[in-house]
């Protein structure tokens, strides 16, 4: 989680410079809003609100589980905003100052006002057709003059509540429009407009039927696909948002009088030193000043073993210091910094990726336009037939209303509302529904190595030839390091005791004096062994005395259900591939055992974007899975795209997908649900047209009467939405 | 009879008013903003917790 985990409040001279996420409030209040990633239940909320409101000063805290949001409230008295953020990280969850942009609410005003819509809908389609309904049942035998005073009641409430709660399609028709384009809004806007302005029409003229009802119903049917969409692509932006706090990582910075000071990454200017404990991710690209240390590169190159550093080399951005703590002098700014870069070229792969058309603007495609044609046809039919004017205009618009895409509108939101819980239920959060659109297209998988099908992490893998007493005497001194080959042979031993007095040598080992007896734990020399060149994995030596050296090999291991999901996809006739920065003798023994026939290794950033391109000029169509900055402009430019929970933040950033647990299966699970979503999908649109083709011939002859239209396409709505919760049954659940 | 409708259809109107109002103010004073969370808080039993209103 960055440079973060190292700041800490109980030293007395760390000074925290956060004040700028603070915003004042009107009333001499304070405003602080952190994002809290982990919390899930209701005893999460309890905890993190309680805890922090225990902070001195806090007069209030409010978690929002939708958005991951915490906003806590201070009057008066300041309050240390790292406090708060030291308070939620002790109760557990990962914090970070959230920046607080106009952007911030758009979302939630968006929301907000579609609630209002639909609930102003709501009340007209229920007012509306209370009064009408009656006069369609005949069930009231009512005079002329008072049905025709319905219809005047009916007017004045469903006009303005048509009016209010059509504003969503009417301003997307109108930037349509305005673009010169066309959209399923044009026709609904024309649909909601002409109904109205006809059953005004009518009822002056004083006829027996309008459209007031059919008017709000349609309106109201099509807000819920609406909304529906809007809570899907809130959650998707809302993933999104998270990672982009995410990046808004903090450092210590040395000041010139020595005073170390927490400051914003993006505050950090070149020339400042910078000081880093074991497991920070080094903001801005840098040098190392003095010292010597191990980093983790992994999320820059794909290498899977930590590599050495010492005095006066460059460390580029996201590399993971796991050697000793070291100070820093900070080369670039954040902005210009590899995970800038990363950013600016996933921007451009972004803009480089073929256009696609959702499937419900392809289905408008084709829809609009024959609608209107339609629409023409009827009326200049029955203008031939001899009607005058103003009958063929009233067939012509009920033709609109009738074909009004109710159903349509509903097609897509609701299966992929179904589709996308479903998934999050499986450990796959979707951060768009056309992402699902377009897992259900891929022929091709490629996948990262390092940290994506396998671990990420190193584990003992000739544990059977060694001994078990030497494995718990090596352990006794590994446990005494926090060097990343130190902490694996450690994690594979288990708990147990500590070796007294244990000496740490960079760069060479461990040493300790067992009663006369040296042994030591590191490197071939350092044990005073030959280092047989093993080729793939780490080597780590131990000796005791003069006895013979042990070999430990370490090595990144394998999910454990890499090779399964390889076959469960191939059995579904993709091609996979394999592109890992990491040397050809540990690529192929991955690649072998994850059963990939196809692998590239010693591949970089730009490359992997080559290879990308060359896929996608073959035609195919390419699901990337990877996780570190490497992968993410390649990422950027796939068809689509999924990253595992632990990747690096630009590569969540970069990807439509992040699975949530380390069930690699689920990526099989996920193609599965695309497939079967965008089935459903063409199901809905195959029901909704079967009721056009039913319902247009019957409008244009002029047998529609209003209540076979709000019946019609009441039960479309309810058939297509039944429809879409049929994803949600057994069947293809892996 | 004709009154007895006029004040059946006055009363509907007005009872849907009524109502339209106040789901405007409960969506404007934001208690459809969270709706996981709200979710969730029925299970927390802490009878010292304020009672959630306008926190915005």
């Amino acid at each position: 989680m960055g440079a973060i985990g190292a700041a800490s409040p109980r030293d007395a001279r760390t000074l925290s410079d956060l004040t700028r996420f603070v915003q004042p409030g009107a009333d001499g209040s304070s405003r602080f809003e952190v994002l809290v990633k982990g919390a899930k239940c209701a005893g999460c909320i309890s905890k993190i609100e309680s805890g922090v409101k225990a902070v001195p000063g806090v007069t209030g805290a409010r978690l929002n589980l939708s958005t991951g949001k915490l906003q806590v409230v201070w009057q008066g008295a300041p309050v240390a905003p790292l406090a708060i953020l030291e308070r939620v990280r002790d109760l557990g969850y990962e914090a970070q100052p959230f920046d607080a942009g106009e952007t911030l609410n758009e979302g939630e005003r968006e929301g907000r006002f579609l609630l209002r819509c639909l609930a102003v809908a709501g009340f007209g389609t229920v007012f509306v057709m209370g009064l009408t309904d009656g006069i369609w049942y005949g069930g009231v035998d009512l005079s002329p003059q008072l049905r025709q005073i319905f219809f005047w009641l009916a007017a004045a409430v469903a006009i303005p509540v048509t009016l209010y709660a059509g504003q969503p399609f009417f301003r997307s028709a109108a930037r349509a429009l305005a673009r010169r384009t066309t959209n399923m809004d044009v026709t609904i806007g024309a649909a909601l407009i002409l109904a109205l302005a006809l059953s005004l029409y009518e009822t002056i003229a004083g006829a027996e039927q309008t459209y007031f009802d059919a008017a709000a119903m349609l309106a109201f049917l099509l807000l819920i696909g609406r909304y529906l969409d809007y809570r899907l692509r809130d959650k998707a932006q809302g993933a999104a948002r998270h990672l982009l706090a995410m990046q808004s990582q903090l450092a210590r910075r040395i000041r010139t009088d020595g005073v170390v000071e927490t400051v914003a990454a993006r505050d950090i200017a070149p020339g400042d030193r910078l000081l880093l404990a074991s497991g920070d991710r080094v903001p801005v690209t840098a040098r190392l000043e003095e010292g010597a240390t191990e980093a983790d590169v992994s999320l820059v190159t794909g290498e899977s073993l930590p590599v050495d550093v010492k005095a006066g080399a460059k460390l580029e951005a996201g590399t993971v210091i796991v050697g000793h703590g070291v100070t820093l002098l900070a080369l670039a700014r954040a902005d210009q910094s590899l995970v800038a870069d990363l950013a600016r070229l996933l921007e451009a792969g972004r803009q480089r990726r073929s256009v696609y058309v959702r499937l419900a603007d392809r289905a408008a495609r084709l829809y609009v336009p024959a609608i209107s044609i339609l629409s023409i046809a009827v009326f200049a039919g029955w203008i031939a037939a001899g009607a005058d004017f103003a009958h063929a205009m009233t067939y012509a618009i009920a033709v609109l209303i009738i074909t009004c895409p109710c159903a349509l509108g509903l097609a897509v939101p609701a299966v992929q509302i179904v589709a996308t819980g479903r998934l999050f239920a499986e450990g796959m959060l979707v951060k768009s529904g056309d992402a699902l659109e377009r897992l259900a297209d891929i022929d091709t998988a490629v996948f990262d190595k390092t940290g994506t099908l396998t671990r990420g992490s190193l584990v003992l893998q000739n544990r059977d030839a060694i001994d078990a007493g030497v494995l718990e005497r090596a352990a006794r001194l590994a446990r005494a390091s926090s060097h990343p080959l130190a902490r694996a042979l450690a994690g594979a031993a288990g708990l147990g005791p500590v070796a007294p007095g244990v000496r740490e040598v960079p760069g060479s080992g461990l040493e300790y004096d067992d009663g006369g007896t040296l042994v030591r734990l590191g490197s071939a020399a350092w044990c005073g062994a030959q280092d047989a060149e093993t080729g793939e994995g780490s080597a780590l030596w131990f000796r005791e005395g003069d006895g013979t050296p042990v070999h430990f090999e370490l090595r990144d291991a394998l999910r454990p259900d890499a090779a399964a999901m390889i076959a469960a996809l191939r059995a579904r006739g993709l091609r996979i591939e394999m592109l890992t920065g990491d040397r050809e003798a540990t690529a192929a023994a991955i690649a072998a055992e994850a059963g990939v026939d196809v692998w590239h290794a010693r591949v970089g950033p730009a490359e992997k974007v080559a290879r990308l391109e060359t896929l996608r000029a073959q035609g195919r169509k390419v699901l990337m899975v990877g996780d570190g900055l490497n992968d993410a402009a390649a990422m950027a430019l796939a068809h689509v795209s999924i990253a595992p929970g632990s990747a690096a933040e630009v590569s969540q950033l970069a990807s439509d997908m992040v699975l949530r647990s380390d069930r690699l299966m689920a990526v099989a699970g996920a193609y599965d649900v695309a497939r079967k979503a965008r089935r459903l999908v063409m199901e809905n649109f195959a029901l909704a047209t079967i009721y056009n083709v039913v319902a247009i011939p019957m409008a244009a002859i002029g047998l529609i009467l209003p209540i076979i239209a709000a019946a019609t396409m009441a039960s479309s709505s309810l058939l297509v939405s039944l429809n879409s919760l049929r994803l949600n049954m057994g069947g293809g659940r892996s | 009879m004709i009154s007895g409708i006029a004040m059946i259809i006055l009363c509907a109107l007005g009872v849907g008013l009524g109502a339209l109002a106040i789901l405007m103010w409960a969506i404007s004073s934001g208690q459809y903003d969270d709706p996981e969370g709200d979710a969730m808080r029925i299970l927390i039993d802490d009878p010292a917790d304020t009672p959630p209103g306008p926190h915005r």
